[in-house]
């Protein structure tokens, strides 16, 4: 009797924590939304939303990439380079019109996740040494290419940046559309499922006959391929080129998000619903950190607690 | 010396090979640990040669001295990360503690050369403890502990400093400055000091049972547990070491600049890594030696220096260069030392 008892109780506890781990991240936005509604002034507007969805864009698009990267039991760090290189390359090609020179950055991106795919699949560098010799390349590459800050002055940029369509920014709708593309590829592709099977165990992904390398290569492909996407909504966005400090930390963010969203830094799972939920909890939680006047360092150290909560609270089901 | 790490390095798998297939293999195995070990010292003195040959000014006792004191605070965040990446792990967190360690101590010199020096290194050291403790005691992955903590402690930074605008300066005549400035049969103090901390933690890791530990542990974790080795304690002191070194290191910088500033450190980490595996340390843990780091730092900083005398060349291409040398080392080092272990 009372051994049932306890085992109930323990089942409900494990039940509760699991609830916790894959709902949190939702609990925690509606929290901070119900915090921001009811002690923010001039919280609740159109104008403050649409703000906040413009600048969660960028970082969910590569959160995005990052996602795949850890399903795979890897990571990419170089996202935020990438970012800085496509800027470089958008400001460069933008005599070519505003299409082809986000190919080119775009292309750039890729051409990254190439080399960080090859590096991991064939040569079998650990992701976190791979990504970490072309995030420091990348980024050079970046300031050899643009050396400082240029003004981008072209109308279908600045239409992107700022445009909408029926009250919703063109940068958010793409953010959705891509955010929903990637999570159809995840849960009912082929290409999702050899994904999650190579995050789950390489050797048996392998010995079952899947195309390790090429889902490999594959994935950090699409991770620079969007976060190259972001740095060029990025760069519409603020209307000009950065690559000095575009992108600075933006593999925190995005690892952040994904984290927080409940994917298992151990892979085998991806939560795009926790993702987007993780990238748009960190928003908000710098927003009411900056709307209630604290500093950006306390926002900084928000963020650093943020995230080792979300990896403590994940780690038993890592280990499963 | 070189037989010592070796065999603390990869125990199982030289003595399996010897054993079982005696020459060929056996051979193949020296050759390429021979590569890994000296690889980047060659290359170090192959980049001497021909900077001296290329720049009259390469090779002058004031480009050497600076060079050697630039080096010297990479140096000891490098040595600390040693440690780490040996138990396999990694501590992102070093830049961040660097410009802090820098801040407070500027900050704490106007209370004496004491304070100075052991207010940073015991936030620093503090900060590295609790790395450890979350590695070691909670099982949480090092990577993201330490990149949280990287943020963390920039929080910090900017709130000690309201919010990055304020520098504190270090008098320019106490004790403190001179242990940055001062120098000793011409060569600067910070590289004394560098070049002490180096012997004693070739020592530590080659000859006492701590360093023993550490390779046992960045070996097989779970092999070090069963063989009675303290594993969560021996993470926790490489990680509060770490934290200890880069603070040093930091408070060491702020003496020489005689100020705190706020701005240092972005982008340490990476290099410290790049040098540590430059120096031939395997990333994957158990097999590695601080003097490398030491080599690696030094091949940084003579690529630094060589694209900086050529005046043309932006110093953007510095990252370009080092992004692409720590690439192909680690290309070669996988192929190198572990072809072995992917099959």
């Amino acid at each position: 009797m009372t051994e049932l008892a306890v085992a109930r109780g323990a089942l409900d506890r494990g039940r509760l924590l699991r609830l916790a781990q894959q709902y949190g991240v939702y609990a925690g936005v509606a929290a901070l939304l119900l915090f921001n509604f009811a002690f923010t002034p001039h919280f609740a507007s159109a104008e403050n939303f649409r703000t906040q969805a413009v600048q969660v864009a960028p970082v969910l698009i590569v959160a995005l990439g990052m996602a795949l990267a850890i399903g795979t039991e890897g990571v990419d760090l170089s996202v935020g380079s990438v970012m800085a290189l496509a800027t470089s390359l958008l400001s460069l090609y933008l005599g070519y019109g505003p299409w082809v020179a986000a190919l080119v950055a775009v292309v750039g991106g890729v051409l990254v996740g190439l080399a960080n795919g090859a590096l991991v699949a064939f040569v079998g560098v650990q992701p976190i040494v791979a990504t970490l010799a072309l995030m420091v390349a990348a980024r050079g590459l970046a300031l050899v290419l643009l050396p400082q800050l240029k003004d981008v002055r072209d109308p279908g940029m600045s239409a992107l940046g700022s445009g909408d369509v029926l009250g919703v920014p063109y940068l958010v709708l793409i953010a959705a559309a891509l955010a929903l593309l990637v999570a159809f590829v995840v849960r009912r592709s082929t290409f999702g499922r050899q994904l999650l099977a190579i995050g789950d165990s390489r050797p048996a992904a392998r010995l079952a006959g899947l195309p390790v390398r090429r889902v490999l290569i594959v994935v950090y492909v699409c991770s620079g391929a969007l976060a190259a996407v972001a740095g060029v909504l990025a760069t519409a966005r603020l209307t000009a080129s950065d690559p000095t400090s575009l992108g600075t930390l933006m593999e925190l963010s995005a690892i952040t998000a994904v984290v927080v969203g409940g994917t298992p830094l151990s892979g085998g799972r991806v939560r795009i619903g926790g993702t987007v939920a993780g990238a748009v909890l960190i928003q908000l939680l710098t927003t009411t950190l900056v709307k209630h006047d604290l500093p950006p360092s306390w926002t900084q150290m928000a963020q650093a607690v943020v995230i080792v909560a979300a990896v403590y609270a994940a780690r038993e089901r890592g280990k499963r | 010396m070189t037989t010592g790490t070796t065999e603390a390095g990869m125990p199982a798998d030289t003595v399996h090979l010897d054993a079982d297939e005696q020459g060929g293999p056996g051979r193949a195995e020296r050759l390429s640990a021979l590569a890994q070990q000296h690889g980047a010292l060659v290359t170090l003195l192959l980049a001497m040669v021909v900077a001296s040959l290329s720049f009259d000014t390469f090779l002058t006792g004031d480009n050497l001295e600076n060079m050697a004191l630039s080096s010297a605070f990479l140096a000891v965040v490098a040595l600390g990360m040693t440690f780490v990446i040996v138990t396999g792990g990694i501590d992102l967190s070093v830049g961040s503690l660097f410009a802090l360690g820098g801040v407070l101590a500027a900050w704490g010199s106007q209370y004496g050369t004491a304070v100075a020096l052991l207010l940073p290194l015991a936030v620093c050291g503090l900060i590295g403890l609790v790395n450890g403790l979350l590695i070691a005691r909670s099982g949480l992955a090092p990577f993201i502990v330490t990149l949280a903590a990287m943020l963390g402690a920039r929080g910090i930074l900017l709130a000690v400093t309201d919010e990055g605008s304020r520098t504190y300066l270090v008098d320019k005549d106490s004790f403190f400055a001179t242990l940055g400035q001062g120098s000793l049969l011409g060569i600067g103090v910070p590289v004394w000091i560098t070049v002490a901390l180096f012997v004693l933690g070739a020592v530590v890791l080659r000859r006492s049972r701590f360093g023993q530990y550490v390779y046992a542990v960045g070996g097989n974790e779970d092999a070090a547990a069963l063989m009675g080795a303290p594993v969560a304690r021996t993470k926790i002191a490489v990680y509060t070491l770490s934290g200890l070194y880069a603070g040093l290191a930091g408070a060491l910088n702020a003496a020489w600049l005689v100020s705190g500033v706020t701005i240092l450190g972005s982008g340490m980490e990476l290099e410290a890594i790049s040098a540590v595996v430059i120096g031939g340390t395997l990333l994957t843990g158990g097999f590695g030696f601080v003097s490398g780091s030491l080599v690696g730092v030094l091949l940084l900083k003579v690529i630094q220096n060589v694209i900086n005398q050529i005046g043309s060349l932006d110093s953007a291409y510095q990252q370009v260069v080092s992004g692409a040398f720590l690439a192909v080392v680690v290309v070669a080092q996988t192929w190198l030392g572990h072809r072995r272990r992917m099959l």
